[in-house]
């Protein structure tokens, strides 16, 4: 069994707000995260999968492959984008970098390759923020 | 010690902004600013860099107070900046377009009004780790 990681980037738009509370209950919970006029960051997705290594080709994936994967599943919906408005796979869902990181998971999992498992999700939303999510 | 020495303060700050030009229309906006036009906004996890230079007083040692520089920073850009929308939440770029290079010469703007004229200040910001500008040019 072996782990192969690629590291991708975005920047996008979000805040977190829960429509059910009102502006005070938002406000004691998210602090400044809650503008109305959003902020944004730069993330980091780190995507790591796991398999055999083939015989035939020396991989456990076409690290192109994944890299396309990546790209069009998640990259050019959340790529200069609004996080809250704009991606249709995160409608209804708070833009934490928790369920970010799920969602991201979700995106990807049903169209690996046969034999290649996902094992972590880990994205940054800052340089010292990140999350990881290994599908439990 | 008569010797120039330059110190350097790093903080940060996350904002939402878009790049677009209204005199423009959408298409020639789309085709300048690409993805940046989104109406929706995007953001960016902001680094700056403050850089003193000057001649370490006699008495402290210091070209200037780091612990002050800090706060000045915090103060007057941090809290103005952080968190916000630059386009809608700042005054400044009601009518500028928040491009990398427009916001470095704001935040130099501010900050040199509040540090010692007889300092040198330049002020680097990154965008991303790797789009950045510097100003003023040396």
């Amino acid at each position: 069994m072996l782990y192969l990681t690629r590291i991708e980037h975005f920047n996008a738009a979000h805040k977190l707000y829960n429509p059910d509370w009102d502006s005070e209950k938002n406000e004691m919970v998210f602090g400044k995260c809650a503008n109305e006029n959003w902020h944004g960051h730069n993330y980091e997705l780190h995507v790591t999968i796991k398999g055999e290594v083939a015989a035939d080709t020396g991989f456990v994936i076409n690290a192109k492959i994944l890299s396309k994967l990546i790209n069009e599943l998640v990259l050019e919906k959340l790529d200069h984008k609004n996080l809250n408005m704009d991606v249709d796979f995160l409608q209804d869902k708070m833009c934490s970098t928790e369920n970010l990181a799920i969602a991201i998971w979700q995106q990807l999992v049903a169209h690996l390759p046969e034999g290649v498992q996902m094992h972590c999700i880990k994205l940054y939303e800052t340089p010292r923020i990140f999350v990881e999510y290994f599908g439990e | 010690m008569d010797k120039k020495v330059s110190v350097f303060r790093k903080e940060h700050f996350n904002a939402a902004h878009r790049l677009h030009n209204p005199a423009w229309d959408e298409a020639k906006n789309d085709a300048v600013f690409g993805k940046c036009n989104n109406p929706n906004y995007h953001g960016h996890n902001y680094e700056i860099e403050v850089k003193v230079t000057g001649i370490p007083a006699a008495d402290t040692g210091f070209v200037i107070d780091l612990k002050w520089l800090s706060d000045t920073i915090n103060e007057n850009v941090l809290e103005k900046l952080d968190h916000k929308n630059l386009n809608l939440d700042i005054p400044e770029f009601s009518n500028l377009n928040p491009t990398v290079e427009n916001i470095v010469v704001v935040i130099y703007d501010i900050l040199r009004e509040k540090i010692d004229p007889t300092l040198d200040l330049l002020v680097r910001l990154y965008e991303t780790p790797r789009n950045f500008a510097e100003y003023p040019v040396s």
